[in-house]
């Protein structure tokens, strides 16, 4: 069968199952976070954490409260891997080094999932269930709590409060990350992902030789790495490990399992705000994105251009067998776009311009869809700078779903999208300017030299800024700049725009809605579609094409 | 009420949280899990493959068939490169992370493409690309079929079986995609020795 047929079928199905999922869903989503029911253990849950969940918050409130949350969850995860030593599944390692602990936990704080370490030889059981799962499902509600924030607060009006932080977490975790991961997890078991406490296992192979089992309880934990776009692996190989996705069929599900929320929010976008068609228009903006990525990856690995491809027949340097290069490229391409970063193939052995084009889809800002509820607040902010860009063009003020956007509003949306190419730019431009910094990138980090190295580097400053957590995975992190850079943006690159996201969401819920006249520009059709992915596309091309040109494109066009 | 205390407040009230997510999804989630993989025992366990009641290793991760020098033993179906420890070292999975523009890699194939064309006696440009990369996990349990079929001549001159026989066995070991147009066609290597063990009654 040849790669276009197949790549057509492949995506063909993984866009019917999405279509399958996108209504039911989206709606229960949305019924999840406007229902006034409280489930009797939510109930129990909220006395025993001392919390009314009756009681909106305002937005400075609401934002308090997810920065307490996630403070302490860094506090936990990060003494839980300084004690793994005596801690029960410890596999005998010793605590985790404290540059590395502090980056990792940050990383799974922000969603991030960034792994400056080897899992099989650093983390023990424990570390990984309590600590590391635990982050898995509440960085991905506190993703979905902030999106749904903001979409209240563009549906409210003249409302002071935003909602309840506690409330949106635990509804998040109870009705739709929980349930839904025990599904996913035992379809994963059932298709070979193991899940057991056997350690490492040494038997005798064929030819006598010593073979080494991992074990470990991987289904439970690949479930919600795909399905909250958290993307840590188990295991070092990540999604490439036969027993994280054992097949084909494994690898279409993780696929799917990233996609599922992030795809669905746009449909409780247009349910809350109650017009199905904005959200059909969001969808639409992320799909197009997403479809034509996947295919351009699919065609530059294909060809295989670069020295080592042809040599060998085929971009096949860092691809499984069971995948090939389509179930690879669509793999890739979504988890760089959703802000999972989990890899089923090694993207630092990409061909140079495929390598190119899984950084520019974190470039774009992680929205085509995105991660779970970052990946709809990113959009909507664009969809807001799209809004004033027309406005500006034809002279009126600029208004979205009703909410006018004044300065307050561009000045928030500006420095939202203004964040993460600063880190990005400067976390790599600073990792060659420091002297004492450059020798230890270049001596020690880089694995390969010269301009795939420089894009190593530069690979990582995107991911940990996007909170995405893939990397070109030569690159050595675990030293103490690279630890302490990458984590710094990490956190800045989740938590501030976190900020600008709440303040505009109080800033809208105090709004009146304005009526439509036939002046608005209408937010649901083609045009603005096309707007808002031109907004999208020219504002990170405008930003890093410099960069880009440094690294991918130099090595390409080599 | 003052901002601090009900920001410490906060703080309280994440800790409680935090503490209940940890045994709820930390402990409780992964042993439903555990309890259903019980159910599912060879699944749970990854895939374990025996020979005479021998667990001989899993299907699902690739074994290296080299001697301790690491050169290709003739007689068995070889697998992938691997860039996982010194080979298929499931303790320490991964790939080699090169570039296409890295003169190592560029050299690591040409060297293989050499051996495999001294070896198996075949033209150096037939040789499939899988043959001549290494994997993602380097524990790449499968090979391609267009692997497995060059490599036929090489195994049976080896074991002095009829080349046919040894044909007749590498199609049967050849996995379609699922649905036609799932995954890619594979021949699991472990499997496919197995049963040329069985096979092979010098063995």
């Amino acid at each position: 069968m040849n790669t276009t047929l197949l790549f057509v079928l492949q995506l063909g199905t993984l866009i019917l199952l999405l279509g399958l999922v996108y209504r039911p869903l989206g709606d229960y989503l949305a019924v999840v976070y406007s229902t006034q029911k409280n489930l009797r253990v939510e109930r129990a849950f909220y006395r025993l954490i001392g919390v009314n969940p009756g009681s909106a918050q305002t937005w400075p409130v609401y934002l308090r409260s997810v920065l307490a949350f996630s403070a302490i969850g860094v506090l936990a995860l990060y003494v839980v891997q300084r004690t793994q030593q005596i801690l029960p599944y410890s596999l005998g390692l010793p605590p985790v080094e404290p540059s590395t602990a502090w980056n990792t936990a940050i990383s799974f704080v922000t969603n991030t999932n960034w792994q400056s370490y080897s899992p099989e030889a650093t983390m023990g059981y424990t570390v990984q269930l309590v600590g590391l799962a635990v982050q898995n499902f509440v960085s991905a509600a506190v993703g979905i709590a902030v999106a749904v924030a903001l979409i209240r607060g563009l549906a409210a009006r003249r409302s002071s409060t935003i909602g309840n932080f506690w409330v949106d977490l635990t509804r998040g975790v109870v009705r739709i990350l929980l349930p839904l991961s025990v599904i996913a997890a035992v379809v994963l078991l059932l298709s070979g992902v193991i899940q057991n406490l056997n350690g490492f296992q040494h038997v005798t192979g064929l030819t006598g030789a010593t073979q080494t089992i991992p074990g470990g309880p991987v289904a439970s934990q690949e479930a919600i790495k795909e399905l909250g776009t958290n993307g840590g692996g188990f295991f070092n190989a990540n999604s490439a490990h036969p027993f994280e996705n054992p097949n084909g069929w494994t690898n279409l599900f993780e696929i799917f399992l990233m996609l599922a929320i992030p795809v669905s929010l746009a449909r409780t976008f247009g349910r809350i705000v109650d017009d199905h068609r904005q959200g059909y228009a969001i969808l639409s903006a992320m799909g197009i994105i997403w479809i034509v990525s996947a295919g351009l990856l699919t065609v530059l690995e294909s060809a295989g251009n670069g020295t080592a491809s042809q040599l060998a027949g085929g971009a096949m340097e860092g691809k499984e067998t069971r995948f090939g290069i389509v179930g690879s490229a669509i793999f890739g391409t979504t988890s760089t776009l959703t802000s999972t970063g989990a890899v089923d193939s090694m993207h630092d052995s990409l061909t140079s311009l495929g390598g190119g084009l899984v950084m520019i889809n974190m470039m774009l800002g992680e929205v085509a869809p995105g991660g779970v509820g970052s990946g709809l607040y990113g959009i909507l902010i664009m969809a807001i700078v799209a809004v004033f860009v027309a406005g500006l063009m034809v002279g009126r003020t600029p208004e979205y779903l009703g909410k006018k956007i004044g300065a307050r509003e561009v000045k928030l949306a500006s420095m939202y999208i203004l964040i993460t190419p600063t880190l990005v730019l400067a976390g790599t431009a600073l990792s060659f300017a420091i002297p004492a910094v450059h020798d230890s990138v270049v001596k020690t980090s880089m694995a390969n030299p010269g301009l795939h190295g420089y894009s190593e580097v530069l690979y990582a400053f995107t991911s940990a800024a996007n909170n995405n957590g893939s990397a070109f995975a030569g690159l050595t992190a675990s030293t103490p700049w690279l630890n302490t850079a990458l984590g710094v943006a990490m956190l800045l690159g989740r938590f501030l725009p976190i900020v600008f996201v709440l303040a505009l969401a109080g800033s809208f819920a105090a709004q009146e809605k304005v009526p439509t006249t036939a002046g608005t520009l209408p937010t649901h059709r083609p045009q603005f579609i096309g707007l808002l992915i031109g907004t999208i596309v020219i504002v990170s091309a405008l930003t890093y094409l410099p960069v880009l040109a440094l690294g991918p494109i130099a090595e390409g066009l080599k | 009420m003052s901002s601090a205390r009900g920001t410490t407040r906060q703080y309280w009230v994440a800790l409680k949280a935090m503490v209940v997510f940890t045994v709820v999804l930390g402990i409780g989630y992964p042993a439903l899990i555990g309890a259903i993989g019980l159910l599912a025992p060879a699944q749970a366990n990854g895939s374990p493959v025996a020979v005479d009641g021998k667990t001989v290793g899993s299907s699902l991760i690739g074994q290296s068939f080299t001697n301790r020098a690491g050169g290709a033993l003739p007689q068995w179906f070889q697998s992938r490169p691997s860039a996982a420890g010194t080979g298929y070292d499931a303790g320490a999975s991964g790939g080699s992370n090169q570039g296409t523009e890295s003169g190592t890699l560029a050299s690591a194939i040409k060297d293989r493409k050499a051996a495999i064309a001294k070896s198996d006696g075949v033209d150096p440009a037939s040789i499939p690309p899988d043959a001549l990369t290494a994997s993602a996990s380097g524990l790449d349990p499968q090979i391609s079929p267009e692997y497995a079929r060059e490599q036929v001549a090489r195994v049976a001159a080896a074991r002095s079986l009829p080349r046919a026989l040894v044909a007749q066995l590498v199609e049967r070991f050849v996995t379609g995609r699922s649905l036609g147009f799932i995954g890619e066609p594979t021949v699991n290597v472990l499997e496919l020795n197995i049963a040329l063990a069985a096979l092979d009654p010098s063995n």
